[in-house]
């Protein structure tokens, strides 16, 4: 495929690496913020090709790891109510509530569908005017305009039986919280380039400036990754700090600007939980008072008791960059895909599945030098 | 879920005020919103998640970074083979 392929190339990849090799003196510890991008880095073994110094932390950016617990049994509750269909991204039927998940709420039968695309919500919803259907709007900045968009549509249209279960977070102010904490090691961001091909990149220059942090904005296939490696490698060992953008292809400084404008129109920024980290200032969205008559949280009166973390889990760690998921004691052993104990073994952007599927085994083998 | 991908449009339509259309991925073809770019054509490239188009690709970045990338491997090529 076209844009995709080319970015797979393993010539270039080793080039790359090599480039980053020829530019290290020192130890470097950099994070990928986002998911996908850690996803990538465990496929390709990008982090096994990369010089000794430089070390890859992974990032909290897996929004279906840092919807917070209340939310996944809110959705829940609403699933088993009997005139509610719960529309939600496959991604988070097996996230572990409290005590249960979406997967066992619909086994038990509650109505609950997967959608692949908000617009399906908005679909089931006019097509089941009897019903009441709740969306499970989870999602950064880039799933922020289409999340939007189903509310937008339901007010336009006039739908009454639609509304959305939201849990939205925001990058900058996690990378903010990040790089305020006092363990923090992180000298260098790739920024996720499809959260700023929606927002652009000037929000990450108070950043640089206030941390003096070099950013990258970085793609999501091997040799994306890679040159954003060595941007920031060059930037740190020339002790600069800037935004910089690898991702031309897709964003721009502004970022989409009729997106951003929908987001508006329908969110408000507010203070989020995330799960396992904490609440972090204006880190999150919430629907706007124009939008009450669509906000699940304000339609439906749920009051519930969560329960706590398994104590086992170190998924706050691991979401904060702080430990790796080798080094919890129930990896691969008490929580696998099949049976999650913590939410980062259950998305495929999570830190903990990414190291399950691709090395759990030591010593694997590097799969881009093929 | 913060995956967008990259696809073509193969056509274009307008109903109830949006517009969408259909979007090729390699052998697959799936339809789109195209609300957030309305100046994407057909034959353009897109960048999708989760139904919506949020970017149209810049085939001249695309092509620019592309071949500086090439240059370096192809530069790899002539050298020895360095040992590690
Ligand atoms: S391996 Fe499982 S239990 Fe351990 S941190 Fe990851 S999600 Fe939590």
């Amino acid at each position: 495929m076209k844009f995709l392929d080319e970015y797979r190339d393993a010539r270039i990849a080793r080039t790359l690496a090599k480039e980053v090799a020829a530019n290290t003196t020192r130890d470097w510890v950099l994070m990928e913020i986002c998911g996908g991008q850690t996803h990538t880095i465990m496929r390709y073994g990008l982090d096994e090709i990369l010089p000794k110094q430089i070390e890859l932390v992974h990032g909290p950016g897996c929004p279906v790891c840092v919807t917070p617990l209340e939310t996944i049994d809110k959705a829940i509750a609403l699933a088993l109510h009997p005139d509610v269909i719960l529309v939600s991204y496959g991604d988070m039927l097996r996230v572990p509530g409290s005590n249960s998940d979406l997967f066992r709420a619909k086994a038990e039968g509650a109505d609950v569908r997967v959608a692949y695309s908000p617009s399906e919500a908005v679909k089931i919803a006019r097509a089941n005017p009897d019903k009441k259907v709740v969306f499970l709007a989870i999602g950064f900045e880039t799933t922020a305009p289409a999340n939007a968009m189903a509310a937008w549509l339901a007010k336009r249209d006039g739908l009454k039986n639609l509304s959305l279960l939201v849990s939205h977070v925001l990058v900058p102010p996690a990378i903010r919280a990040l790089l305020a904490t006092p363990e923090n090691r992180v000298q260098g961001f790739i920024a996720p380039g499809h959260v700023c091909t929606v927002m652009g990149y000037s929000e990450y220059e108070g950043l640089v400036r206030d941390f003096n942090v070099p950013i990258v904005v970085g793609g999501f296939e091997p040799v994306d990754l890679l040159e954003a490696v060595l941007m920031l490698v060059k930037q740190l060992e020339r002790g600069e700090a800037r935004v910089e953008n690898q991702y031309v292809r897709s964003v721009t400084y502004q970022g989409n600007v009729r997106a951003q404008e929908v987001v508006r129109e329908v969110f408000e920024i507010a203070d989020q939980k995330w799960r396992g980290i904490g609440m972090i200032p204006n880190s999150g969205l919430r629907l706007s008072d124009a939008y009450a008559d669509y906000d699940a949280n304000r339609i439906f009166d749920l009051d519930l008791i969560s329960a706590d973390e398994p104590a086992e889990c170190i998924s706050a760690k691991v979401l904060q960059g702080l430990r790796k998921p080798t080094d919890c004691p129930a990896f691969a052993i008490r929580c696998t895909p099949e049976n999650p104990l913590g939410a980062p073994m259950v998305s495929s952007e999570g830190a903990c599945a990414a190291y399950y599927h691709y090395r759990r085994h030591a010593g694997s083998l590097t799969k881009i030098a093929v | 879920m913060c995956l967008a991908i990259p696809g073509k449009i193969v056509s274009v339509e307008e109903a109830n005020g949006l517009r969408s259309a259909r979007i090729q991925f390699g052998g697959i073809v799936r339809q789109a919103s195209l609300d957030f770019v309305p100046e994407a054509q057909v034959g353009d490239y897109v960048m999708v998640h989760v139904g919506y188009a949020i970017s149209r690709v810049d085939a001249a970045e695309a092509e620019r970074t592309y071949q500086l990338l090439e240059e370096m491997g192809a530069l790899e090529e002539e050298l020895p083979e360095s040992s590690d």
